[in-house]
Order: C-alpha cells, then structure tokens, then sequence
C-alpha cells in the first residue's frame, strides 16, 4: 500500500466542516420540534377520528414508515419541482426530514397514549378539566416520558439522515464533506474526519437527552 | 341535592339501570352494595356525566347533568369523584396533584391553589408527603390523596366509588377512618362499597342493587337487621361467610 495520508488540507478547513456541521444540527433539530408536533397531531387522528383526516393521518405514517427516506427527500425536492415548486435545499431537507420523522413518532406516540389507562383520563375529567385540559396537562405528559427513550433515537437517525441532503445539494456536513474531499482529493481523510464529527455529534446529543431526561422525569 | 328519576342506562344491548329513582338530600350519607354487575358504579358514572343515559333525568344541584345545554365541566367541579383505581397522576407531586384543577380549573393565583392543596392534603393526614411523587406513597395514601384532590375543588358533593376494594385489607382503615371524617363534617355522599360495617355504621341510608334497579333502600339498622328482600337476604349471607 503506497497510499500517503495528507491531513493537512482537513486541518486547514475543519472550521468549514464545524460550521456545516452546526448546519446538520440545525435542520435535525427543527425536523424533530415539526416532527414531534406532526407526530402527536397524527396519532391523535388516527386514535380518535374517522373519515379523511384519519385517511390522511394513516397514509402519511404509512409512506412514512415504508418508503425509502431518500425517495421522500427527492419527492421534495425534484418531485415537486416537476410542478414548478421550488424550495431551497434547506427547506427540502427540513421538509423531508419533518415527514419522516413524523409518521415514526406518531407510531411511538400511539403506543404511548394506548399505556395510559382510560382512568386517568376520567379521573382529569371528573375534576372539571375539560379535554383539552386533560390531554396537555395529564396525558401528553406521561406519554413523552414513555416514549422518550425511541424518541432520541429517532433524534440520532434525523441527524444521520440529513446527509441524505447532500443528494438535493445541501451543504450539511455530508455535503461539505463531498465538496472538499472532490476538491483536493483527499477522499479517506476527509470522510474519515467528518465519521468522527458526526459520531461525537451523535454521543454529546445522547449526553444531553440523558440529562434532560434527569431533569424532566423526577418521578 | 341529587334527584335521580327513571334513569335507565345501557352498553349497546347490556341494560344497566333500569329505571332508578333516588333522592339524596343535603348532608346525607347514602351508601350503594349490591354484587358486581348490579350497576352501582355505573350509577356514579351517570351522575358525574362520564357516561351518557338513554332514558331520565339526573339533576345535582338544581342542574340537570344530561341536558344538552348543560356545561359538564362546570357540573363536576361541584362534584368530587374518588375511584376505584386511585388515579393519582404520577407525573406531578402529591402538592401539584391536588393544585392542578384550583389552578387551571377554578383559575385561583398559583399561591391560593397552593395553599388550598396544603390545607386539604393536611385534613386527610398527608401533610408530610407534599413534595414525594405517588409512586413513594402506599395505596392508602395514593386513595387519601384522591381524595384531597378531590376536595380542593370544594365540591358540594362527593360520589365514591369503591374506594377501598383494591387496597390491601390493612390499608383500608385509614380510608375509611378519612371517608368518616367528611361524613362528620356534613359533606354529601354516594359511597358504592363493599364495607358492609363501614355502610352500617356511617351511612344515613343503604341503596341494595339488584340486577339494575333498588331492590330494598332503607337506614341502616332496618336494611341489615331486617332485610326484607329476598335478594337482599342471600347477598347478605353471603357477604357475612
């Protein structure tokens, strides 16, 4: 093997790499807050309603679920833009990511709220509290704690997936990565440095659920 | 304060209560027996409007809890229900149990809920448990606290529903000795139990359920002493092997 390792240019542009990387977080982040609050409105539907919304909700977690997450980014992006709509490369990840996310979390959640006994929900009512009331301040907050933990995995799979946006030209890390590794030609270092932002990105984000999670459930 | 008429309530092709008619006055202590099945907890369902009636007409208060116009929400803040399963909610400290509804439902300032809770949470004799969680108290002291949750929203009535079955027999003194208190206090109650000493002893009348309807209501000392009912007679022997 008469391969030389050059770090030197990975060196010189880690601070780009850093900075794409801030960029991964960002649009995993804002997918999970969508994707949870997509995923709570789903499996509610799908619980409690008949008719189209509950057709919606079920064919949107079943695309979700059961199609490639690449083909749901495209659908986005190029899908669309078939039609003449166009998004930044930003919005397509965040709307990808947003989709999938979603359709897993409203399964998560669905399990969540089938744990809860019925009695709670009787005891919340008889105490005056109406549905509302009961859902926000009884149920739904029994039912993150449960579903906390696949919760985080899926925080972890939103940022892996999100190299996926180097496919509709997103520069996140995967594709800042690319963009210099084409450059210079130093494909392994750079691949090789970007596997380790993303695995000490992964660890300091399942650090932190950990922490939110000491501080969140006392009970 | 509670007039039931010709209540008749059924699940699909199940009939429940067929034709209940009941009054509960002011002050007055009324405590439902009967076997399983014989629709005394359905009754208290009915009353609260957690299930719906397909025939009579239930009025608390000078409300009737079945119309259509009728707000429930307001209706149950002026009635405590205690269950079975205890239901605390095991998210929120014993305190935050029994705040919550003052807060958000009578809208007090967070300090007046607070201290509201306190103060009821102290009459049932839980005073030392208000920062644990429910899952650091026993089922005693979980149904006690149901029970001050229940009473911080002053309710003019309290409808128990066999509060004691699912505790261990020697955790059942401590809610029966918190049920008697309210009793002495003047609080109106539907107490659906299983405690025949407990029904003979605090209640002012004992409603017998059979298969749906009151087959005998009477005070106490007639309706144990000298039961009339044939139904009433075999239940009762039963209950005293």
């Amino acid at each position: 093997m008469d391969y030389n390792f050059h770090w030197r240019p990975v060196f010189k542009t880690l601070p780009d790499l850093l900075e794409s990387a801030i960029l991964t977080v960002e649009v995993a982040v804002l997918s999970m807050v969508l994707g949870i609050l997509f995923g709570l409105a789903l499996s509610l539907i799908r619980i409690h309603m008949t008719g189209p919304l509950k057709w919606f909700a079920v064919s949107w977690i079943e695309l979700a679920r059961n199609t490639p997450a690449l083909l749901q980014l495209f659908f986005f992006g190029f899908g669309l833009g078939a039609f003449g709509i166009h998004f930044s490369p930003f919005l397509i990840v965040l709307m990808g990511l947003t989709f999938n996310n979603s359709g897993y979390l409203a399964e998560n959640f669905r399990g969540g709220f089938n744990a809860i006994p019925d009695t709670q929900i009787r005891a919340s009512l008889s105490l005056g509290m109406n549905s509302f009331q009961t859902y926000t301040r009884i149920i739904i907050p029994q039912v993150l704690r449960i579903v906390y933990h696949p919760m985080t995995n899926q925080m972890v799979w939103a940022v892996l997936m999100s190299s996926l946006g180097m496919l509709v030209g997103f520069r996140e890390l995967s594709g800042e990565t690319q963009f210099f590794a084409s450059k210079t030609y130093r494909i392994f270092e750079y691949f090789a440095a970007t596997a380790v932002i993303y695995y000490v990105l992964v660890k300091i984000i399942l650090g932190a659920a950990k922490l939110m999670a000491l501080r969140l459930f006392k009970y | 304060m509670i007039k039931i008429s010709n209540l008749y309530k059924s699940y699909d092709d199940l009939e429940v209560l067929k034709g209940i008619n009941l009054n509960v006055s002011k002050g007055e202590v009324l405590s439902v027996i009967g076997s399983s099945g014989s629709g005394k907890s359905t009754l208290l369902y009915c009353i609260n409007g957690l299930e719906p009636i397909q025939q009579g007409q239930i009025i608390v208060d000078d409300i009737d809890v079945h119309a259509s116009d009728t707000n429930l929400n307001s209706v149950r803040q002026n009635m405590g229900m205690v269950f079975q399963q205890w239901n605390s909610f095991p998210h929120l400290t014993v305190l935050e149990n029994v705040a919550l509804a003052p807060r958000i439902v009578s809208k007090l300032p967070k300090a007046q809920a607070l201290e509201i809770a306190e103060k009821q949470l102290r009459h049932v004799g839980l005073g030392d448990k208000l920062s644990k969680y429910p899952s650091a108290l026993s089922g005693g002291q979980q149904q006690r606290l149901a029970i001050a949750r229940a009473l911080a929203m002053e309710p003019k009535c309290m409808l128990f529903d066999e509060a004691t079955s699912a505790l261990d027999p020697e955790l059942v003194g401590e809610v029966l000795d918190t049920i008697r208190l309210l009793a002495e206090e003047g609080m109106t109650m539907i107490c659906v139990t299983h405690e025949m000493g407990f029904a003979r002893e605090v209640s002012d009348r004992v409603a017998f359920f059979h298969e749906g309807v009151i087959e005998e209501i009477n005070q106490p000392e007639e309706l144990f002493g000298a039961p009339k009912s044939v139904y009433l007679q075999k239940f009762l022997s039963k209950v005293k092997k």
